[in-house]
């Protein structure tokens, strides 16, 4: 048997939602571990980009292709808002010469 | 005929509230016009139904007047605002209307110089309202209406000077103390309404007269109710203690509401509810005894006061009880007859009192009187008058209405020979201590020479004249008459005649008691001034214990006033207000505040720290999902087992 038929076959839907869930728990520590506001913003980033695989996978697996409209307007908010929080960051920045989130939490206590 | 009833209360009303809201700003002479127009339009109105009455219209009384608007309707029960018209309420009408007109002009001489004119005026005008309210009353619960407001025109009259803490203090006890008398007259209302369902008098009345087997019983209760709250509005044993202190009032305030009007409400009360006195003898005889008692303490009080107007005070206490011995052998004509005589002599007692003090610069001490005769000649013959007419001489106006009581209570047999007697006493007292104060502060020489005593203006000595020729022919009238004409109101019962033989008697012993009186004081205060002095020195003792009004104050302090006081402060403020009360409050407070500071630390204000409860929360959801008890749990399983199949 060549052994790689393998490439041939499918790969199974439920490897896609492990990997979409792991990607979005791997967001989720980022989020709320990293100091670093960049790093936290990229984690946002990821979970909305598990969330995507997700919805591709479906789509793929139902032969619909709402999950794949839905994808690119996950796409473009992302964009979106990649402009508007990097000009908020960069605005953070200049104002307090500081990116770690425990020293920008003027809500505190 | 239409009287107009409603005027009468309605006119010192108007006159109460315009001086009373306008009054600071008006200037004396206009508070004084509206102030003496109130009462002198109601003694008109007064006035006018007296004559359309004795002219003969008679047949047309009792006559009701109610307010077209009712007041309380439940069920069967139906209260309104309702004004009665009878022989009764029309000679108290008179009296007090009449003596309170005099008075209004006496209090503009005697006022003029006090700060608060208006506001003394306003609450003049205010008490005439609520007294002719429960003179007029046909119902309970309107009477209690005046009832209530005369209570508060006292005491804020006796607090008038209320700067003054003693002042301050005896309107409160006078307050405090009638409402132990309102307590009574109120239970005694739920019983008349749970018994006869209605409080208006003539219609209780008519119920006993359809009943003549009702006797003692529930009524000895409502009665004996009844009893205790004209005792404390009469200041009768044991409610007695607020009148002398009352004296701290402007004078002419002792003259209307502590000598002459108010104090006697509870003599009118009694009458006025006499068919509930009638159908229970051991009432009655409480109502006696109360009188008889506080006939004689009061006046051994009264022989030893240094204050003229405490003196009057307690002579006023002693004659209240006079008319409650009458009302309890069922001599109510003659009660109310001598509530009149006394609203005269006392009234112009008080007035002569207070023309005296005003004239000796505001001194009330006897001791530092004596020889006013010359400097005060009109106050000096008027007040002579009045202490002939209650010292009850012949032909003076105390004389009749003293005899009446005394010979209602002789008849009477039994029981009533010792109330005869105890009055008999107490008019020897009453003459002495009278004489004593008149020798004490007209007769002799001055005792205070550093003060120029000078006669009163016009505006206080005309109403003493009026009062001094009405105490002299005030009882002229006779009994007869008098129980003749009340007797529709009253009953029959004081009219009764013993022999005319019986008659003379007693009066020639009543007059000798009088003189017997009189000699005694002139004795000590004239012939021989310092034996009573020495009398006191001999029995310190007994003197001390009747200086000090038999510690009753005392006694009442010790045993009622320091336990209420320490129970309110320590049982019911300590442990009920701060303890129970207090703690729960704290309790309720302090777990919310407790939880919120616990509770706060998740409002950290970390925006992470909001993340990862977020998480955590649908981390929660996805484990209860996902768990073996849930329904999606073979999902689960068959996801794992494909996963883990690969």
């Amino acid at each position: 048997m060549n052994p790689l038929a393998y490439l041939h076959q499918p790969i199974p839907l439920e490897w896609y939602l492990l990997l979409s869930a792991t990607l979005f728990c791997l967001g989720i520590c980022g989020f709320l571990l990293k100091r670093n506001l960049i790093t936290v913003f990229m984690s946002i980033e990821l979970m909305l980009n598990a969330v995507n695989l997700s919805f591709v996978t479906f789509a793929h697996q139902w032969g619909a292709v709402k999950g794949q409209i839905f994808v690119f307007f996950v796409m473009m908010v992302a964009a979106a808002e990649a402009a508007v929080g990097l000009a908020i960051i960069i605005a953070v920045f200049r104002a307090r010469a500081t990116l770690s989130v425990d020293r920008i939490d003027l809500m505190k206590l | 005929m239409n009287y107009h009833l409603w005027l009468i209360p309605l006119l010192p009303f108007a006159g109460f509230l315009l001086n009373g809201i306008l009054g600071s700003r008006l200037p004396k002479w206009l508070v004084s016009t509206i102030a003496l127009l109130a009462p002198l339009a109601s003694l008109a109105v007064v006035t006018q139904a007296a004559s359309s009455v004795l002219g003969g219209a008679t047949a047309s009384l009792p006559y009701v007047e109610t307010c077209p608007l009712g007041w309380i309707s439940a069920g069967s029960l139906h209260i309104g605002y309702s004004f009665a018209l009878d022989q009764l309420s029309l000679v108290m009408l008179l009296v007090v209307t009449g003596v309170g007109f005099l008075i209004h002009i006496y209090s503009v001489g005697y006022m003029s110089h006090e700060e608060g004119y208006w506001r003394y005026f306003s609450y003049l005008n205010l008490f005439l309202f609520f007294m002719t309210v429960l003179v007029l009353a046909a119902n309970a619960l309107v009477m209690f209406i005046g009832w209530e407001g005369v209570g508060l025109a006292s005491y804020l009259l006796i607090g008038f000077y209320y700067k003054k803490k003693s002042a301050a203090d005896a309107g409160k006890k006078a307050f405090i103390v009638n409402r132990i008398g309102d307590f009574g007259f109120l239970i005694g209302m739920f019983l008349l309404l749970a018994n006869f369902g209605t409080l208006t008098f003539s219609e209780i009345g008519a119920q006993l007269a359809l009943n003549p087997a009702w006797q003692g019983g529930v009524l000895t209760v409502i009665a004996l109710c009844l009893m205790l709250g004209a005792a404390g509005k009469s200041a009768q044993i044991p409610l007695y203690i607020w009148l002398p202190d009352a004296m701290e009032g402007p004078t002419p305030v002792s003259a209307l509401i502590h000598a002459a009007t108010m104090v006697t409400a509870g003599v009118y009360m009694v009458s006025r509810t006499h068919f509930l006195f009638d159908r229970s003898p051991t009432a009655l005889l409480v109502v006696a005894i109360i009188g008889a008692a506080t006939a004689i303490f009061a006046a051994t009080i009264g022989l030893v006061q240094h204050d003229i107007k405490r003196v009057l005070a307690y002579s006023t206490i002693s004659q209240l009880g006079y008319m409650f011995l009458a009302c309890g052998v069922a001599a109510y004509s003659a009660a109310i007859f001598h509530l009149m005589t006394h609203a005269f002599f006392k009234a112009l007692l008080f007035l002569a009192a207070g023309s005296v003090i005003h004239g000796m610069g505001g001194e009330q001490d006897l001791r530092k009187m004596g020889g006013l005769r010359k400097k005060m000649p009109i106050t000096f013959w008027t007040m002579t008058m009045g202490v002939v007419a209650i010292a009850g001489i012949w032909p003076f106006a105390g004389f009749f209405s003293k005899d009446a009581i005394l010979y209602a209570a002789f008849v009477e047999g039994g029981s009533g020979r010792v109330l005869w007697f105890v009055g008999l006493v107490t008019a020897l007292l009453t003459s002495f201590y009278m004489f004593r104060l008149w020798y004490k502060t007209f007769m002799g020489e001055s005792r205070s020479p550093e003060v120029h005593p000078h006669e009163s203006p016009w505006w206080m000595l005309g109403p003493l004249v009026i009062l001094a020729v009405l105490s002299v022919c005030g009882g002229w009238i006779g009994i007869e008459r008098f129980s003749a004409f009340l007797a529709p109101s009253v009953g029959h019962r004081a009219a009764e005649a013993g022999s005319a033989q019986l008659e003379v008697i007693l009066s020639i012993v009543a007059v000798a008691t009088a003189l017997l009186g009189w000699l005694v004081a002139d004795r000590f205060y004239r012939q021989k001034v310092g034996q009573a002095a020495q009398l006191a020195e001999v029995n310190p003792k007994t003197y001390g214990l009747v200086l000090n009004k038999y510690y009753v104050d005392e006694i009442y302090a010790a045993l009622i006033v320091k336990p209420l006081l320490a129970i309110s402060r320590y049982v019911l403020g300590w442990v009920v207000d701060a303890g129970i009360l207090g703690g729960a409050a704290w309790l309720l407070g302090g777990t919310a505040l407790f939880g919120g500071a616990i509770l706060q630390r998740w409002q950290s204000g970390n925006l992470r720290s909001y993340a990862a409860w977020l998480a955590a929360g649908a981390a929660a959801v996805l484990v209860y999902a996902l768990a073996p008890w849930n329904a999606f749990w073979p999902i689960t399983m068959e996801f794992l087992g494909k996963v883990a199949g690969h």
